[in-house]
């Protein structure tokens, strides 16, 4: 069965359809790529599948659960994380506990636990930080554990993002512009990581990106969307080679 | 696990610096070098800082400028105060005392969630002057109301005529006259007032420390430093800014009570925006969300004023000055440096020592 369907997803904002009848099949373990240009409406996809957006029309189901206008909490306690194009870490908290944050509610104990010390707290925030070490020992940010997130180098803030969602155990992981502002050779390992996420969590990986290298090189499938609708979609290397696509980013 | 250490040492400094300024002041008054002035500034300073402590919950942890910190003051204040004077001599003052804190707490706690809920809605300078109005809306209301109490029970108007009460009825709160008399209900235990305070003080630390340092506080945490992230990853962003405003309305109403019970004439003009102000600006000097930064600026600013009397008119002027100085000194660009250089000079000295 499809990790994520989506069937005749719509939404107008007034009298604009940013997105109109978008139709979507991920299987488990892809690696999906969604691009298209400026304004293509591929943002206010990820904001209708994270709930942020409710959609005028449409369904969305999660692993066969329909998500469908629920809100953002929700559906990521159903199984959906996200990244952000601009990057949205808690810079204030240190690297380990923008990780431990994650785990909000797959470690859980309660706020009276936690003022009194009771025996689960030290328990669990023993297993968090662990498990967040973990994560982070993947994303290669061990070493920052104690940095203060917004002290971190770009490329390594973009990782913490990853890793950060990673924690609330989705099923289905999405990707807003992940090599946004990013030089070639961190480009280079950002693909490794994504590739080595996939793989190592088994995870199914939506993302939306401009670098044409990074979509070339590590997406299995893709869609295009140009103007809120689907201009084309299947696999990467025929995609990518359709006049219609290459019209659509190149003009005639 | 090393990060951990830190924090719980950062916790038990905090204890100790109360622990041994109680001493010092303990000293200070049993040799004789504390003036009865001063003695009388020992507990509206435990009032005050734990009002600090638990306005910077909202104000440095969850982002929120709150001005109506005053109002829950007020609330537990006067509730509190009720609830002695209502039971009275049933209960010998020790567990009575107690009991007026727990109902101070909760009273105050209900005001931060009814407060709270719609309020939490509105960002920024919305919820300023929201909770700004509410602080005035408390005074004026308490401002207005008698209560007494007789045998068939106890009895609540707004004018001062309309409260008939049965021979042998005793009003207890009397408008702007606020209630008098609490603090000879606790005569007994006056002596321990500050020693009350000092205990209290330590709860609200541990309270607010451990909350900060948990699970709860971490989503507090980041529910401030970025909404939209924290409700990506599945937290009630809602839910937990309520949590931080009631707990803090909670500690705040234990100040009040603090208050109430120390002073033999309880008066709610006490209780304006000036002190939410007051309060606000020890919490904005000693540094947001430093805890001991409160602590410390709490009591250097409120011994302040009392300590510049000898300059008569120019004291606030003085008083002024000093807070420019440590704006100054806990912000500005090059004093952050400077002081940087200083602790680093005093690290390195450090491990030579140890050498030698």
């Amino acid at each position: 069965m499809a990790m994520l369907e989506v069937n005749h997803l719509s939404i107008s904002f007034g009298g604009l359809h940013a997105v109109d009848n978008f139709n979507l099949n991920i299987e488990k373990g892809c690696l999906y790529g969604l691009i298209g240009p400026n304004g293509a409406g591929k943002t206010t996809v990820f904001n209708l599948l994270t709930g942020v957006y409710k959609p005028t029309e449409g369904i969305i189901r999660l692993d066969g659960q329909d998500i469908t206008g629920k809100n953002t909490i929700d559906i990521n306690k159903a199984g959906v994380a996200r990244t952000f194009q601009n990057i949205r870490l808690f810079r204030q908290l240190s690297v380990l506990d923008n990780v431990k944050a994650g785990f909000h509610n797959h470690h859980p104990y309660s706020t009276f636990t936690g003022i009194f010390r009771l025996p689960k707290y030290f328990k669990t925030e023993k297993e968090m930080t662990s498990r967040a070490m973990e994560i982070l020992k993947v994303f290669d940010l061990d070493k920052e554990a104690d940095y203060l997130a917004g002290n971190l180098p770009y490329g390594k803030q973009r990782k913490l993002e990853i890793a950060r969602a990673m924690a609330t155990e989705p099923k289905l992981l999405l990707l807003d512009e992940p090599a946004a502002g990013m030089n070639p050779n961190e480009t280079q390992e950002l693909m490794d990581t994504i590739r080595f996420v996939r793989d190592h969590f088994d995870m199914t990986i939506l993302l939306i990106e401009h670098d044409m290298k990074l979509v070339g090189g590590i997406c299995e499938e893709l869609t295009v969307l140009n103007f809120g609708q689907v201009l084309c979609q299947g696999e990467t290397s025929a995609v990518l080679n359709d006049p219609a696509v290459i019209t659509a980013y190149l003009g005639e | 696990m090393k990060k951990m250490n830190k924090t719980t040492k950062n916790n038990f400094i905090n204890y100790g610096l109360v622990l041994v300024l109680f001493a010092v002041a303990q000293t200070l008054s049993a040799t004789g070098n504390l003036s009865n002035l001063l003695q009388g500034l020992l507990v509206p300073l435990c009032v005050y800082t734990i009002a600090s402590i638990s306005l910077n919950l909202v104000v440095g942890f969850s982002g929120e400028l709150s001005l109506g910190h005053a109002g829950f003051m007020c609330v537990g204040a006067y509730s509190s105060a009720l609830f002695s004077n209502v039971v009275g001599d049933a209960l010998p003052s020790v567990p009575r005392l107690i009991l007026a804190i727990l109902v101070g707490a909760a009273v105050a706690a209900v005001f931060g969630i009814l407060i709270g809920v719609p309020v939490l809605r509105l960002r920024g300078d919305y919820l300023a002057i929201v909770t700004l109005a509410f602080g005035e809306i408390i005074k004026n209301l308490v401002n207005i109301l008698y209560v007494g109490v007789d045998e068939n029970g106890i009895h609540v108007t707004t004018n001062s005529s309309g409260l008939k009460l049965a021979a042998g009825g005793k009003k207890i709160m009397k408008g702007a006259l606020g209630i008098s008399g609490t603090s000879t209900l606790y005569k007994d235990i006056k002596p321990y007032f500050f020693l009350i305070g000092v205990i209290l003080i330590l709860i609200t630390l541990f309270i607010v420390q451990n909350l900060v340092h948990s699970r709860s506080g971490r989503a507090i945490m980041a529910a401030r430093d970025n909404r939209i992230a924290a409700e990506s990853i599945g937290i009630n962003v809602t839910k937990y800014k309520l949590l931080a405003f009631t707990v803090s309305a909670a500690l705040a109403g234990v100040a009040g009570v603090l208050y109430a019970h120390n002073i033999s004439m309880l008066k709610v003009s006490i209780f304006d925006y000036n002190l939410s102000i007051m309060i606000l600006v020890y919490v904005v000097l000693g540094g947001i969300g430093s805890i001991r930064g409160s602590i410390i600026a709490t009591i250097v600013l409120y011994a302040l004023p009392e300590m510049l009397r000898g300059f008569s008119t120019y004291r606030m002027l003085i008083y002024a000055i000093v807070l420019i100085i440590m704006m100054l000194f806990n912000w500005a660009p090059a004093a952050i440096d400077w002081r940087k250089r200083v602790l680093e000079k005093i690290h390195n000295k450090l491990p030579k020592k140890e050498a030698a």
